[in-house]
């Protein structure tokens, strides 16, 4: 009985297979023979664009979307027009590992931007990495996702080929945060807290690492559980252990209302995180004011380069219903630079695009280098951008304000 | 020990939340022996419900005169709901296995968190719930009770004492309680069996309601996904304090509050324990009391009848 349920499970499973690739070669013949007309690629999205995080997500996803249009105004690679491939994954890995697979399975993506979150992109590097297609994430912040497991140890080894990001990492981003908290704000016992997911670990990891190595005191540290909303217990805690700060990693969500709670237990004490609190949402998570509460995120502020007014003026002419948010303008970036790996690969090879183009494209993207809305976008041999700005933002107002951008020095 | 009164405060107000929800399962479970693993839905129906209450009146009605309102309309939401899930989903299944309105209960629990994602109003995100203004009431030094947890402390009390008093002493209560023992023998005596189970998700979700408005004002915002959470968490309270028994859940309620209070603050501190404590680890610790108190007592704590039908 067990073997023939297995049995069946098996033909089922290979039948769909068989569809799957019959599908995808069925496909294929679109891409590649169409000599002198136009051809369109498709640049894959994959972020959260429902649920809590979405957002982060629905700018992410408009950001590529004017990168595209943008690029096919401008007729910016001659013969290919470009379009988008957007999908959700309620920043679950599981669904972001199916994207992947939908991605890969469809022909005319040529690269793809995502995810947001770190824990998904763990699952969907191994899918591109097999099919040689393109990854630039605009958000991701994780060390390991192009260092390696044991980066900590000093022994670095790039994971994936396939896998990009515009973002810096955490290894940057925590160690800034502790700089500024330690030098600049002047707190010297911190508690921290994490949501035991991979980017809110991994980032409050390298803050007490650094936090501890300039002489400050870890006052404890506990952990939450993401979509809870109950943390007085924590808050409770952070109150008797006399701490003058709170470092959370983690995501806006639950950040809010831990900040939101701390200060109702009656410790008036600002919190700090990383790029995931700097949000709207974060202020607004609870009825608290948050004024005082700090976030560090990657990049200089949008507004106030001059390489980012065009996309602020494009962006708001092109009647997008959210706002581009934290990772838009690494999201443009990361679209740009897949156009221009392409534009590449179309000029090396006479003019048009070739029937498989998927590792000429990648090849091109570890050489990219122009000037985008962020700054200078280029790869160094991990995937890594070459890019460490950063900058603290603070509530004042019920509204975050940018309070120093400096360049991360060792 | 200065910061054990404030847990036990702390985890009271969480636990007297956790068992007004747990009512719901209770009395359902006690008359029909099914779990309706929709009610954390019911629940953030009846938070909807509210919410909706409040955008209506106009923002100069303070939140103390529109709270009345704001529960009468996040009873009517959720008591709809699920009267209305008694009777489409599960009383057709009422003869088929036991497996199959548990499916079914799980089917529609995904369903109405959909339908709230995609039909109401902005819910793609947390929408923000009105909370009292001002600090926190400081009773001692080390011991703060919050704005917001008044609310659930002071309804907990006053719901047991009406529900109490409506199974023991009026008619439709006795009733409750005969078709409870036997519904067979009830139905003979005269009883409609078929009403009685609907006053049961009645009396489930306007309780439901009740503690949506209270996790709105803890939280001071409420979401589609808020039910499963507290629903998962509402269950294990129910099954601690012995399912079928109304005082039960709402003492599973309470104990598991500050089980997870305590258990946040105090495992730490046991030699040897450091990394087991915490907020990361408290679910753990309910679940071990759970398990502990199944071992010990496997009808729950105050639980009658022997779990033998779950």
């Amino acid at each position: 009985m067990r073997h023939r349920s297995l049995l069946v499970l098996t033909t089922a499973l290979t039948t769909t297979a068989l569809a799957l690739s019959a599908c995808g070669s069925r496909d294929d013949k679109g891409g590649g023979d169409s000599g002198g007309k136009q051809t369109t690629v498709a640049i894959g999205i994959d972020a959260p664009l429902t649920g809590s995080l979405s957002p982060f997500g629905q700018g992410i996803k408009n950001s590529v979307d004017l990168a595209v249009k943008t690029a096919n105004k401008n007729n910016e690679v001659k013969g290919v027009t470009f379009k988008t491939v957007a999908l959700d994954d309620q920043a679950v890995p599981g669904t972001g590992q199916q994207n992947a697979a939908k991605l890969v399975a469809d022909k005319s993506v040529v690269g793809m931007v995502g995810p947001m979150n770190s824990g998904v992109a763990q699952s969907m590097q191994g899918v591109f990495a097999k099919a040689d297609l393109t990854q630039i994430s605009p958000a991701n912040t994780n060390p390991a996702l192009t260092q390696g497991d044991n980066w900590a140890k000093g022994e670095k080894k790039r994971p994936f080929a396939t896998y990009f990001r515009t973002a810096t990492t955490d290894i940057i981003q925590g160690r800034f945060a502790a700089q500024y908290f330690y030098k600049d704000a002047k707190k010297k016992k911190v508690f921290v807290v994490d949501d035991k997911q991979t980017y809110g670990a991994g980032l409050a990891a390298i803050f007490i690492q650094e936090f501890k190595r300039l002489g400050g005191e870890i006052a404890g540290t506990d952990h939450l559980t993401v979509k809870e909303t109950d943390f007085t217990a924590i808050a409770n805690k952070i109150k008797n252990s006399g701490a003058d700060s709170v470092y959370f990693g983690g995501q806006f969500p639950e950040g809010g209302l831990l900040s939101d709670q701390v200060k109702k237990a009656g410790a008036r004490i600002p919190l700090m995180g990383g790029d995931g609190i700097y949000n709207p949402g974060f202020v607004t998570a609870s009825g608290e004011n948050n004024d005082g509460d700090l976030g560090t995120s990657v990049g200089y502020p949008v507004e106030e380069l001059d390489s980012a007014k065009a996309f602020v003026t494009n962006y708001n002419a092109g009647g997008y219903k959210d706002p581009y948010a934290t990772y838009g303008g690494y999201s443009y970036d990361a679209a740009w630079a897949i156009i221009q790996a392409v534009k590449k690969t179309v000029a090396d090879n006479n003019g048009k695009l070739p029937a498989d183009p998927r590792a000429k494209i990648l090849d091109a993207v570890g050489k990219v280098s122009f000037d985008g809305v962020t700054g200078k976008v280029s790869f160094d041999q991990y995937g890594d951008t070459t890019n460490k700005q950063l900058t603290v933002y603070q509530v004042t107002n019920g509204a975050w304000k940018s309070v120093k951008s400096a360049t991360f020095q060792d | 020990m200065h910061e054990l009164p404030q847990t036990l405060l702390s985890g009271l107000a969480l636990g007297a939340l956790y068992g007004l929800i747990a009512i719901g399962y209770t009395m359902v479970y006690g008359i029909v022996q099914l779990i309706n693993f929709a009610h954390g839905e019911i629940v953030m129906i009846g938070g909807f419900g509210a919410l909706t209450v409040r955008l209506w009146l106009p923002d100069s009605v303070p939140l103390a005169a529109a709270l009345p309102l704001m529960l009468l309309g996040g009873a009517i939401a959720s008591v709809a709901v699920a009267t209305a899930a008694e009777r489409f989903a599960y009383r057709p299944l009422r003869d088929a296995p036991r497996l199959a309105p548990l499916i079914t209960a799980i089917g529609l629990s995904i369903a109405l968190q959909q339908i709230i994602w995609a039909f109401y109003p902005d819910a793609k995100k947390s929408r923000g719930f009105p909370q009292f203004q001002g600090d926190a009431f400081e009773l001692t030094g080390s011991i703060h009770l919050q704005r917001d947890d008044l609310f659930v402390l002071a309804a907990a009390p006053l719901c047991m004492l009406a529900l109490g008093l409506f199974v023991a002493k009026s008619r439709t209560g006795r009733a409750m309680q005969a078709t409870a023992q036997d519904p067979d023998t009830a139905r003979l005596m005269g009883i409609n069996t078929d009403r009685i189970i609907v006053i049961a998700f009645a009396i489930g979700g306007a309780f439901a309601a009740v503690a949506a408005v209270a996790q709105g004002l803890r939280a001071g915002q409420i979401n589609f996904e808020m039910g499963f959470i507290l629903g998962l968490k509402a269950f294990t309270a129910a099954v601690l304090g012995g399912i079928g028994n109304i005082y039960g859940a709402m003492l599973g309620g309470v104990v598991l509050g500050i089980a997870e209070a305590a258990s946040t603050t105090y495992i730490q501190h046991i030699p040897g324990m450091q990394q087991l404590g915490g907020g990361g680890w408290k679910d753990v610790w309910a679940f071990v009391l759970l398990i502990v108190v199944l071992l010990v007592r496997p009808q729950g704590l105050l639980g009658e009848r022997v779990a033998d039908r779950a």
